[in-house]
């Protein structure tokens, strides 16, 4: 294991958990930017470095500040997180993702058709990356394109403020 | 234990940890955080099938992996959106208190 990927896989799994257990939601919401990045370093370690710019682009950049507007947006953190920040049945969730993790460790600790070496690194240009989207992936582009305008317009109509009912 | 085990099991801690945080908070934001957590380890397991995979030029991985980050952002503004409404019809975003579907 190199130290590079240990050192940024213990700060994630770190920040990962703290975004998962701090009580107050901004601290949340900071310590999953933190995630965020470290991810987008891994990405950067693996040798994907148009993915891991787009992570801190969209991630660290937009879905952070969604959160952070969202959690501004709906304040009632004094009352909930005082009494009691988790659901009813706490213990029951927290089993079945200790069995999927156990499922899923099994499952790649004994495949033995991960045994590979670490292939000669490809160079990737964005501007390969770009030629491929118009190419090979251009109806999957312009799908995207239409889910997220699609999706822009649903979040507007949806959070838009309802007329008082008479 | 070579390398693409410890990215493979690297991932599956963090689905876990969000797969938790999912299923035990209360907040609906914190519940959707989880989720992006889950979605960011599957990511990342793209990612390192490619850079380990028989043919890296084909660019499959990274293709996958931008077109799972575009519609995670949408999911995240849809699913923020539906938050805040639900914010102002109950007056909670506690994912317990809005159970009026429950039969």
């Amino acid at each position: 294991m190199s130290p590079v990927f240990a050192m940024l896989a213990a700060m994630t799994l770190a920040s990962a958990i703290a975004a998962m257990s701090f009580r107050k939601l901004v601290h949340s919401a900071l310590s999953m930017i933190l995630t965020f990045s470290g991810l987008a370093s891994i990405y950067l370690h693996l040798n994907a470095q148009f993915v891991g710019l787009v992570q801190v682009l969209v991630y660290v950049g937009a879905v952070a500040i969604l959160v952070v507007f969202a959690i501004l947006l709906t304040r009632d953190s004094t009352r909930d997180s005082s009494v009691r920040s988790l659901a009813q049945s706490w213990l029951t969730g927290l089993l079945v993702a200790g069995a999927v993790f156990g499922t899923l460790a099994t499952a790649i600790i004994g495949s033995r058709a991960l045994d590979r070496a670490l292939p000669q690194a490809a160079e990737i240009t964005v501007k390969k990356i770009g030629e491929q989207l118009m190419t090979r992936y251009i109806i999957p582009l312009e799908v995207i394109a239409l889910l997220l305008t699609a999706a822009m317009i649903g979040a507007v109509i949806i959070a838009m403020r309802e007329k008082e009912r008479k | 234990m070579n390398s693409l085990h410890q990215y493979l099991l690297f991932s599956a801690l963090l689905f876990s940890v969000g797969l938790a945080g999912a299923l035990t908070r209360r907040n609906a934001i914190l519940v959707l955080i989880g989720v992006e957590l889950m979605l960011n380890a599957a990511n990342l397991n793209f990612i390192a099938f490619w850079r380990y995979g028989p043919n890296p030029e084909a660019l499959t991985g990274i293709m996958f992996v931008i077109f799972s980050i575009a519609i995670a952002a949408a999911e995240a503004a849809v699913g923020l959106a539906l938050i805040i409404s639900i914010y102002r019809h109950y007056k909670t975003t506690n994912v317990d208190e809005v159970n009026e579907l429950k039969g």
